[in-house]
């Protein structure tokens, strides 16, 4: 990839001051770490830390049929979803394999704003347009220019941002507007790391005073790296890792975010899955003695080839490596042994149950 | 971490390995620059003593949380001593890769494949 063609965020030149290694992700210039993975997941785990999510993408629909269009699209029920409420779904194809995995804010009764993976986002965009069709009454709009984004996550990520906030900070999975120093930004009660916080959607203009003001506020700078480890922890799924168009939202373990008789694209397949039961099942596990899975490895029992590892890594808080894979569903029951062939080095493993942190055992 | 620095008694591989000297055997690590590049090592997987290395190929592996890389090894020969302690401190990879971070000796099996590696001052224009 050439480096002239990598999108920067607003905060480019704060991730440089802050010492940050940028690495080409997804077509923008991202800051994978800072002072050291390690230390960051910690930051997070323990205190407050910032992420500047800014490439993700954001599309907005509005419109008397913006309910009912997305209702369509996404697997989740959109009607359910309250003013000001967040919520997750998937965006299927016809056969049930998965665009993406989005999360939706209803800002007004006929005004949704989705946000997207960076990878994804002008594809969905485009799956957007093509179904709104048929919808005339919705109206969708590419919104990624008018955001940048920063979660803020820690066990004391809400009194940081609130000790600079107009009013109460939205509570868990709801989203609204609120003035933080005195710029108007929204304010939802989400993220990707199994601690609380918000995710901060800013006018581009205003993310460096945001950013400054958090770090002034104690907050640790957190790259890419530790979002990945924090995440895989807790067991979210990351798109082109654990979710993809060849596999299924019941496969990986999100049933119970696919409402199939609202009867969106893909519900007649995914119904017809989950009653028989998928050929494969996403389930996390721990490596029960030395070494790192990989995305890519091998899933074996008894020498036979069983599944396969979609997100590896060692786990900062546990110390032992740790991840996702799909396997066979009779391999799939919390406690099943397993062995991963890391680059030809058979390594054993258990399947154990989410989240993989806090791990009941050792943390009571 | 450390910072920056190449010293001037090693003999560096394009791969970003150190080799020190010391008659026909020879000790291995990774440069400053290369456990820069990986990020805080979290697993050194050793190779066995008795293992016979070859110049440019690789013979062991580091990995940082993010990902695994291989170890190359600048010189030939057959491996007679590993740092065992990387196993509970591969950190030390990145806090002093030419002291405690080193990685195995090796008797050398040509001791004049070390006309093809690199002195300081070309190691160190390689990398700007």
């Amino acid at each position: 990839m050439q480096q002239t063609t990598l999108k920067r965020t607003p905060l480019f030149e704060r991730h440089q001051a802050a010492g940050a290694k940028l690495v080409p992700f997804a077509g923008w210039e991202m800051p994978v770490q800072y002072a050291g993975i390690r230390g960051e997941h910690e930051a997070v785990r323990t205190d407050v830390g910032v992420f500047d999510v800014s490439h993700m993408g954001e599309i907005e629909t509005r419109g008397e049929q913006a309910e009912a269009f997305l209702q369509r699209i996404l697997s989740n029920d959109v009607s359910k979803l309250p003013l000001g409420g967040a919520q997750y779904s998937l965006l299927c194809k016809p056969d049930g394999g998965v665009i993406d995995d989005l999360f939706t804010y209803r800002l007004a009764p006929d005004h949704f704003l989705t946000v997207t993976n960076a990878s994804n986002h002008e594809k969905d965009l485009a799956w957007f347009v093509e179904q709104a069709r048929e919808f005339p009454g919705a109206v969708v709009r590419d919104s990624a220019d008018d955001y940048a984004m920063l979660a803020v996550q820690g066990p004391r990520a809400r009194e940081v941002v609130q000790a600079f906030a107009d009013q109460p900070l939205p509570s868990r999975m709801t989203a609204g507007r609120r003035l933080l120093t005195g710029r108007s930004v929204l304010v939802a009660g989400t993220g990707y790391t199994g601690e609380d916080g918000v995710e901060l959607l800013i006018d581009p203009a205003d993310a460096s005073a945001i950013w400054d003001e958090l770090l002034k506020r104690g907050a640790t700078p957190v790259g890419l790296g530790a979002r990945d480890t924090l995440r895989l922890e807790v067991c979210f799924h990351l798109y082109g890792n654990d979710l993809m168009e060849e596999r299924d939202p019941i496969a990986a373990g999100l049933g119970w975010a696919v409402k199939e008789e609202t009867g969106f694209i893909g519900a007649d397949v995914l119904a017809q899955t989950r009653a028989a039961g998928p050929t494969e099942k996403l389930v996390p596990f721990k490596l029960t003695d030395k070494g790192i899975a990989r995305q890519g490895n091998a899933i074996l029992s008894g020498g036979e080839e069983i599944g396969v590892v979609t997100s590896g890594t060692l786990s900062p808080s546990l110390d032992v490596g740790i991840g996702m894979g799909y396997v066979r569903p009779e391999f799939a029951a919390p406690g099943t042994e397993l062995e991963i062939d890391v680059r030809g080095k058979v390594r054993p493993a258990v399947v154990a149950t989410k989240p993989l942190y806090p791990d009941e055992e050792t943390d009571g | 971490m450390a910072d920056a620095s190449y010293p001037e008694d090693l003999l560096y591989h394009p791969e970003h390995d150190w080799a020190k000297i010391d008659g026909d055997v020879a000790t291995f690590g990774v440069t400053w620059y290369a456990q820069d590049a990986l990020g805080e090592v979290v697993y050194f997987d050793p190779p066995e003593v008795g293992t016979t290395v070859t110049k440019d190929e690789p013979y062991a592996e580091v990995e940082s949380v993010k990902a695994v890389s291989d170890v190359f090894a600048p010189l030939s020969g057959e491996i007679i001593e590993v740092n065992t302690s990387l196993g509970d401190t591969p950190e030390t990879i990145n806090s002093d890769p030419y002291g405690d971070g080193w990685m195995v000796k090796v008797k050398l099996s040509d001791v004049s494949e070390t006309d093809a590696l690199m002195d300081q001052a070309t190691y160190l224009e390689s990398l700007s």
